[in-house]
């Protein structure tokens, strides 16, 4: 039990780790920003419960530019990394698009994860319809799967797979109701 | 729960349009089921999911568009020759309502059967089979009126089923059951429905029941839009 929570809140920290520079980079996409920029545009959309500190955008777009995802597009005169301009690249661009277009894995804690990519797809004028959809479709998928399962199983396995198939079934209530929102969302993110 | 992918296309609906007064409720609508498929239909309230069962199973005509169910366009037929396949090539589940309130659930269930010349005893007891499994035996002798809305859909689904169908449209068969007797019903539902190799049109706007299907469909705006595309 204690050993499949710790678990849980490590795999959360990756998928935030992750997002966090996925995130960056869609919000690089809208047009170069400076480091301090990049901290404050993050925190308006997405910072509610977690600020970013300075150090996790200098570090992120450390490893982005080394992975060629962004550049340094112009420096300002005094040096320090506060100074530098960063902007995306079409690599970048490229792994953007891939990350929106791929559904996550359902499990628990996905929900911020999700709006951070309806939000990006807005911002970036993607479809965001289809994002939501490719997301439940997949959720789908695992619930028909938990329904073999239980339909095959005993009662523990019935138990067990109810439990995930009302969590799954949130989940899809979230999805469905935010594509009726898209609308309204967008003016808001975009005014 | 294999979805039968060899099969040919049983019923397929084709650039179907319908609209009432001035609202459309379908607006190019597509749709296809193989044999033995199960496919959840989903969507918004007012999307057009029970309008699409309705010209589906030929209850609503179109206005424009093309039903072909086994070899047969839908449209080509008479109004009788339409009515006659229903009898005895579909069956049908709603929400609620659907039972004859003056007949036992033994006299509903074999009330199909009746209705293409079966004999009343062997309608019957092909109905008492049906109640057994769907284990609503016990309140055979009883009216609609005194059952609980579980074992009313219970009734529902073995009457559908009775005259062994190629087609069950069900339009939110548990819509109004709690959660375990809605789970119940379409564990029989589905196990019933494999059994015999019936396709199953299942409109439901709940994913824990619509992940009894093989596949689903959404609805939006009188279009229907395969998911299967989507992942
Ligand atoms: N007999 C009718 N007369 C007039 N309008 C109708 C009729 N049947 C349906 N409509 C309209 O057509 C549209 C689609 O209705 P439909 O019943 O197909 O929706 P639905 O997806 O089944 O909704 P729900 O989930 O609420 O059952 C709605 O705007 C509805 O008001
Ligand atoms: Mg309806």
């Amino acid at each position: 039990m204690h050993s499949s929570y710790t678990r849980g809140v490590y795999l959360m920290c990756i998928v935030l780790r992750m997002s966090i520079s996925h995130t960056l980079l869609g919000l690089l996409e809208a047009g170069p920003r400076h480091g301090y920029d990049l901290k404050r545009a993050f925190d308006s959309h997405f910072g509610q419960d977690r600020a970013l500190h300075y150090g996790q955008v200098y570090s992120t777009m450390s490893r982005l530019l080394k992975n060629g995802l962004v550049e340094v597009d112009a420096v300002e005169p005094g040096g320090g990394p506060e100074r530098k301009r960063y902007a995306i690249t079409d690599a970048g661009v490229t792994d953007v698009a891939a990350w929106l277009a791929r559904p996550e894995k359902p499990e628990p804690y996905l929900q911020s994860l999700l709006y951070t990519k309806v939000v990006l797809a807005l911002l970036t004028h993607r479809d965001a319809d289809a994002l939501l959809d490719v997301q439940r479709a997949e959720h789908l998928r695992l619930m028909r799967e938990l329904t073999v399962r239980k339909t095959g199983g005993d009662l523990a396995d019935q138990l067990i797979c109810d439990h995930a198939l009302f969590h799954l079934e949130a989940d899809l209530r979230w999805l469905e109701l935010t594509a009726a929102r898209l609308d309204r969302l967008a003016s808001e993110i975009r005014p | 729960m294999n979805p039968p992918h060899a099969a040919p296309a049983l019923l397929t609906a084709t650039d179907v349009h319908k609209t009432y007064g001035s609202t459309p409720a379908l607006d190019g609508a597509g749709f296809t089921i193989r044999a033995g498929e199960i496919v959840a239909v989903m969507g918004p309230s007012g999307s057009g999911k029970s309008t699409l069962l309705h010209c589906l199973s030929g209850i609503v005509p179109p206005d424009s568009g093309t039903i072909h169910y086994a070899g047969h366009d839908l449209g080509a037929l008479s109004d009788a020759e339409r009515s006659a396949l229903r009898r005895t090539d579909f069956g049908f589940v709603f929400q609620f309502g659907q039972l004859v309130p003056e007949l036992t659930c033994t006299e509903n269930v074999a009330l199909p059967l009746r209705l293409t010349g079966v004999p009343r005893k062997e309608a019957e007891r092909r109905a008492t089979e049906w109640l057994t499994r769907l284990e609503v035996q016990d309140v055979r002798h009883h009216r609609p009126g005194q059952i609980s809305g579980g074992q009313g859909q219970r009734v529902a689904v073995a009457r559908a089923l009775v005259n062994d169908p190629r087609v069950l449209f069900a339009d939110e068969p548990t819509g109004a059951l709690d959660s375990l007797n809605g789970e119940r019903v379409m564990q029989l539902l589905v196990a019933a429905a494999q059994e015999t190799g019936t396709a199953v049109v299942l409109v439901t706007h709940e994913s824990r029941v619509a992940a009894y299907s093989h596949r689903e469909v959404v609805v939006r705006d009188g279009r229907a839009r395969d998911m299967a595309g989507a992942a």
